[in-house]
């Protein structure tokens, strides 16, 4: 995986509320046995028509953001399935950030996964970021990871929060599994214990 | 210090490790396997050189692009998906995990699989690449919904790196009315929370109503636990409980019966549990809804009409200005004037026996209304060849509906069910996202029996007035 360090980049405007996974990635995409080249399809549905058009008013498709890398997003972004395509396609198109209200739950830590950061802040910090968004790619948006912070192109700055494990792994671009085998030893005691207490498990 | 809430229960007992800053590993019981989240996971293992750490704990099973017309067995014809359900093959048998192919009586919904199988038994963590885990719940399992690197990581070493979710008890007081079921239940507490409302908790349910149903019932209950933005959902296992999962072909048997019984009994919330929040809704309260939005919060009694979009706040104006337009349907118009094409019974959320029974209740000696396509795709082989031995069958198939194999189906439209643009689907799914079951589809979630009363009328229909 990819570190995430400090990232200066053009930031789309996504108001819409409930920014489902279904949206970001539709079903006919889920069929693939790879990660990779989802980032043509991501929002599909909304991006481009039947024909395979790209339809011009959808924010991904305007010229200013085409090479948009934060995505600023209405309240609950990525609710709905579980699927992994969902960030896959995203990290594919180029988005490094999103910044929201809220996230559901199983997308926000999918994200983590794929060199994503999910950013969350109150109502106030994200009109403000996402007025920033619509001045499109006359304004950059900087993301500092290990500043927890988040500035305008015009300078106003706001922190976040983030779990320490998911900063420190995202940092250094840090593989959960090769970690967790670290932990075998805690995992074969604890599988000891269980087959005594719970042996019909 | 207070005491201890069921999922603190769960919780602590499968703590393998836990770092200083509250990072825990979660040691997993069981995990389910599905093709369309877990190739890549497997090919993940392949490239590392990694086997599945416990294929014993590791149950595989394709449902998401399986056809459930009659003639499957020819084979599935749209490659892609053939690829998914193959590759699954493949990697069920290479790591040696256990598994029912699409040629097996007992594949099925990979969530009604678990429970019918006695996979699933109270107390466990179990996890699925399959956002609807929380299913498993209903028995007093601490069930969710992974991605694709957690199932890898879990296949790796039957553990997820976790942090503690917070408490929320969902108390639904007194009894239902009659019409009102397991589904109006939890569409209304979405309707009540909001999609986000659980972000960031574990819910129990619980009180006299959710007692009072069936295992199947809860189980729809706490399917939808995760539309709610939950983690998960689960209820406090009692005699229904281990009724349902005794002679199970994987329950316990003999003195591990009696030794599981002994700590399942234990597992409830302590009276003086400490909650982070608490919501309450009185269960003759309850009417049938319907959805009428692209979110399953946008849920309404079916009694009412469609809602204006100013008549909401901040981002749920455009939302649902935005969601009008896509389901075609104006201010004001009564939810039981909506017409329908399509009438889809099945899912995870409602595939099971008992859904089928409500179904076969209201449309027995009756037809599908002209000119609407309705099918009823049972959640497993299993639930397929029960409906049959009890006559549910040829109830369904008299009234004109398709009596399909078992799969997901037009839950979410991988297989070649699918709405096609601007068709309208009353169905008993759990998502109405916009193209969710085929693109530009319009969906409206509801119970079976709402569902079983709308392909006979044509339109949403209020059951309790049906007749």
């Amino acid at each position: 995986m990819d570190k995430f360090e400090t990232l200066t980049g053009i930031a789309a405007p996504m108001p819409l509320v409930n920014i489902d996974t279904d949206m970001i990635i539709p079903k006919g995409f889920l069929k693939t046995i790879k990660r990779t080249g989802l980032g043509v399809n991501l929002f599909d549905e909304m991006r481009y028509d039947r024909q395979g058009n790209e339809i011009a008013d959808f924010v991904l498709n305007q010229p200013q953001y085409r090479s948009a890398q934060i995505l600023v997003a209405g309240d609950n972004f990525g609710c709905g399935s579980s699927r992994e395509h969902a960030p896959w396609a995203l990290a594919d198109f180029g988005i490094k950030s999103v910044i929201s209200t809220s996230f559901a739950d199983i997308f926000y830590s999918n994200c983590f996964k794929n060199g994503i950061l999910p950013i969350v802040l109150p109502q106030e910090a994200v009109d403000v970021l996402m007025k920033d968004a619509e001045k499109g790619s006359n304004a950059r948006m900087i993301v500092d990871l290990e500043a927890q912070t988040v500035t305008t192109s015009e300078g106003e700055s706001f922190s976040f929060e983030v779990d320490s494990f998911k900063k420190h792994c995202l940092l250094n671009g840090l593989d959960d599994i090769a970690l967790t085998m670290e932990k075998k030893p805690s995992i074969d005691a604890f599988e000891e214990k269980a087959a005594q207490a719970r042996p019909w498990v | 210090m207070s005491g201890k809430t069921l999922y603190d229960k769960i919780w602590d007992a499968h703590v393998a490790h836990e770092a200083e800053d509250g990072t825990c590993l979660l040691y997993i019981d069981r995990h389910l396997v599905h093709e369309v989240t877990s190739p890549q996971a497997f090919e993940g293992l392949r490239l590392a050189g990694r086997p599945v750490h416990a294929p014993d704990k590791t149950i595989a099973v394709p449902d998401h692009n399986v056809p459930t017309t009659l003639d499957r067995a020819k084979g599935i014809e749209n490659e892609e998906s053939r690829i998914q359900v193959d590759a699954l093959d493949t990697n069920a048998k290479e790591f040696g995990v256990h598994y029912y192919p699409v040629s097996d009586v007992r594949q099925g919904i990979v969530h009604i699989v678990g429970p019918e199988q006695g996979w699933t038994l109270p107390g466990m963590t179990v996890v699925c690449g399959d956002s609807h885990t929380a299913t498993h719940g209903a028995f007093g399992a601490l069930a969710h919904g992974i991605g694709t690197s957690e199932v890898e990581h879990v296949l790796a070493t039957q553990t997820l790196i976790q942090q503690k979710s917070k408490n929320m008890k969902v108390e639904i007081t007194g009894k239902l009315k009659p019409g009102v079921t397991a589904k109006d239940i939890t569409l209304a507490v979405i309707g009540e929370t909001g999609t986000a409302g659980g972000t960031g908790y574990v819910i129990e349910y619980c009180g006299e109503a959710i007692r009072d149903l069936s295992m199947e019932g809860r189980m729809t209950v706490c399917n939808m636990a995760i539309e709610g933005g939950a983690r998960a959902g689960l209820i406090a296992p009692d005699d229904k409980t281990f009724d349902y999962v005794k002679g199970r072909p994987h329950a316990p048997k003999g003195a591990q019966w009696e030794a599981a019984m002994t700590w399942w009994k234990t597992l409830k919330s302590d009276d003086d549990a400490h909650w982070d929040k608490v919501v309450t809704l009185k269960g003759e309260e309850i009417e049938p809804v319907v959805t009428w939005g692209t979110s399953p919060e946008d849920v309404l009694p079916i009694s009412a009409v469609v809602p204006a979009p100013d008549s909401f706040d901040g981002g749920k104006v455009g939302a649902a200005q935005r969601a009008l337009e896509y389901m075609g349907l104006t201010a004001g118009t009564p939810l039981s004037d909506i017409r329908i094409d399509t009438v889809f019974i099945g899912s995870c959320t409602n595939g099971r026996i008992e859904d089928l029974r409500e179904v076969a209740k209201v449309v027995e000696g009756k037809k599908v209304a002209d000119g609407v396509r309705a099918m009823i795709v049972p959640g497993s082989g299993l639930v397929r060849a029960q409906a049959e031995e009890e006559g549910l069958a040829e109830i369904f198939e008299k009234a004109g509906f398709e009596w399909r194999l078992a799969g997901c189906s037009m839950c979410l439209a991988m297989n070649p069910d699918q709405l096609a643009p601007g068709e309208r689907c009353a169905s008993t799914s759990n998502r109405n996202f916009e193209g969710r079951q085929g693109y530009k589809g319009r969906t409206h979630l509801m119970s079976p029996a709402m569902a079983a009363a709308a392909a006979v009328t044509g339109h949403l229909t209020d059951v309790r007035t049906f007749t």
